[in-house]
């Protein structure tokens, strides 16, 4: 009963999420219908939803104007997959020990990771321009993702420990009177029993290094094989007469495969975006 | 009496020792890098020279103090209105009515895909001639002609913040949703039982008890929004005439986009020095807030 509404309360709470999804759908939507319009029909005055001739020509088209889309799309996942995977090999052994021992310096470390994230790649690109340029690391893949490694290792830890404060110790003291090592104790008895954690790490760590590969590769990269989608498709951006409309079914073929992933997993993205709003 | 001395145990280090030296090699001395040559006159010339604070004085000469001024305004209204339109999200996704589960769902792609990605499509809707802001306007009478959005100061300046609060607005939304759902259940029934308005209920169970969640999401959320590229670098490249321009922007512009290192790192120096007030800040607030035992 206390979730019992009055009318004119519930016209006022779906009005207010029908403005919110305006806002928020209105430019997948409007790519959408871009898209499906012919180039003349696109240029049309006034405005209109619904032009003529209308079709998919341009998902046919696009393959010739931007031939490297599959590139793009393939590079931008291999690129943040390489950094969820060297994260996570940072992460998992760092958690465990902010989770588990006592160690001189333990909270300023912890301290210094978390600080970490007030840095952002922007400001730290001279040196590291510099050294990737002297290693003659410029246009490599490596150049895309070490820098992403960096700025995904504070949050990876921050989350993983609070789950693995949570294991009970009595599970690791067993397999080390049993005679196991300590680091064999981690990897056969700690990660299986925190696989639940370590997919929230692993898949937000994943969704952040795919949103964020614009500076890197804009700055690090001009081989255009290796780019990652959103530089791919920003070269088309600066020219005289842009395809809108192929432009747009690039752009929505390009995060399909990101927003399928999302709603598949979408439990553990939650999971681990509001991790630090819920007390524990 | 002298305790016997445990000898170290190195297990802990060694579990962090990639996490540490990844940090070192990417962050950390890059940083200290950044220091040293702000100080010179770096630039595609291979010799370098220590210039003192020459950097520093041409900096403030021409149009820092602007730039700051920006910066903070762009941050500023960014995130609260990031914080306002999130908080009003979050109250109407925990309304206990059909289809909010779909709703919780849909809310969220404009965080999940690419950012650059978003801002293209967001770069044609502000497009004058043909995208849909301008042609809306002008339809129902809001704009008497054609206004290309991002040409002019102002509406640039604006344009680029409603952008920025389209991608940053679902993720403050779902944070402060779990903590509105985390807060217990049974405050609100004694709070019914004793003739309490939802409002009242609102105002004085729900808005404490997420107060710890909104200070951590504002100051987070300001931390990404002053450290915000990707969204002005391509709507505006810090145009027109500046207008967009924020500290990260002129940074970015003076040591790659015209080779001057040593200038850009004496801005890339500023934005240190002004980010590690906000994480003071940040953890003064956290510490002050887990003594009152509210996290």
């Amino acid at each position: 009963m206390i979730d019992r509404y009055r009318w004119w309360e519930y016209v006022l709470i779906y009005l207010g999420l029908g403005l919110l999804l305006v806002f928020v759908l209105a430019p997948f939507v409007e790519a959408f219908l871009v898209s499906l319009r012919p180039l003349d029909g696109l240029f049309s005055i006034p405005y209109r939803f619904v032009t003529e001739g209308m079709s998919f020509d341009a998902y046919f088209t696009m393959w010739k104007s931007v031939p490297l889309l599959w590139r793009y799309m393939l590079n931008s996942f291999f690129i943040a997959a390489a950094v969820t995977v060297l994260g996570l090999m940072a992460i998992i052994p760092a958690s465990y020990a902010f989770s588990r021992f006592e160690f001189k310096g333990r909270n300023v470390m912890m301290g210094c990771f978390l600080a970490v994230n007030m840095v952002s790649g922007a400001v730290l690109i001279i040196p590291l321009y510099k050294v990737m340029q002297n290693l003659g690391l410029l246009n490599t893949y490596f150049a895309m993702i070490a820098p992403g490694v960096a700025f995904v290792i504070p949050t990876g830890i921050w989350l993983l420990r609070s789950y693995l404060m949570k294991i009970p110790p009595e599970l690791e003291e067993a397999a080390l009177v049993d005679g196991a090592g300590r680091l064999y104790t981690l990897v056969r008895v700690i990660i299986p029993v925190a696989m639940p954690g370590i997919m929230v790490v692993a898949i937000t760590t994943f969704i952040a290094a795919y949103a964020q590969q614009f500076l890197y590769a804009l700055t690090f990269n001009s081989v255009n094989e290796l780019n990652p989608l959103p530089v791919g498709l920003y070269q088309f951006f600066g020219r005289q007469h842009v395809v809108w409309n192929e432009l747009m079914a690039a752009s929505l073929v390009g995060i399909l495969p990101v927003l399928l992933l999302y709603v598949f997993l979408q439990k553990y993205i939650v999971a681990g975006l509001t991790a630090g709003a819920v007390k524990s | 009496m002298s305790q016997p001395s445990k000898p170290i145990d190195w297990f802990p280090y060694l579990l962090l020792v990639p996490a540490v030296v990844i940090t070192l090699v990417i962050v950390a001395w890059p940083l200290a890098e950044t220091l040293r040559l702000s100080f010179t006159d770096a630039s595609m010339n291979p010799e370098t020279h220590y210039v003192g604070l020459e950097n520093y004085q041409k900096m403030f000469a021409r149009n820092f103090p602007e730039v700051v001024g920006r910066t903070f305004a762009w941050m500023v209204i960014g995130v609260t209105l990031k914080m306002v339109v999130g908080l009003l999200a979050a109250v109407l996704l925990n309304a206990a009515v059909p289809g909010r589960t779909l709703m919780r769902i849909l809310i969220m792609p404009p965080w999940i895909v690419p950012i650059a990605i978003g801002v293209f499509i967001w770069g044609w809707m502000y497009n004058g001639q043909f995208g849909m802001i301008s042609g809306l306007g002008q339809r129902i009478g809001l704009l008497s002609g054609p206004f290309e959005f991002l040409a002019f100061k102002n509406s640039a300046f604006m344009a680029t913040i409603v952008t920025d609060v389209w991608i940053g607005t679902p993720l403050v939304a779902v944070y402060l949703l779990a903590a509105m759902q985390s807060v217990p259940r049974d405050l609100y029934e004694a709070a019914w039982t004793d003739g309490a308005s939802r409002f009242y209920r609102f105002r004085r169970i729900t808005m404490p008890m997420i107060m710890p969640a909104m200070a951590t999401m504002s100051l987070l959320s300001a931390i990404w929004t002053f450290n915000s590229f990707d969204i002005i670098w391509i709507l505006t490249e810090g145009g027109p005439r500046n207008a967009t321009t924020t500290m990260i922007i002129d940074t970015y512009k003076t040591a790659i986009s015209r080779f001057r290192y040593g200038e850009g790192s004496a801005r890339a120096v500023m934005i240190v020095i002004f980010l590690t007030i906000f994480s003071l800040l940040y953890f003064a607030m956290i510490r002050k807030l887990s003594k009152k035992g509210a996290m």
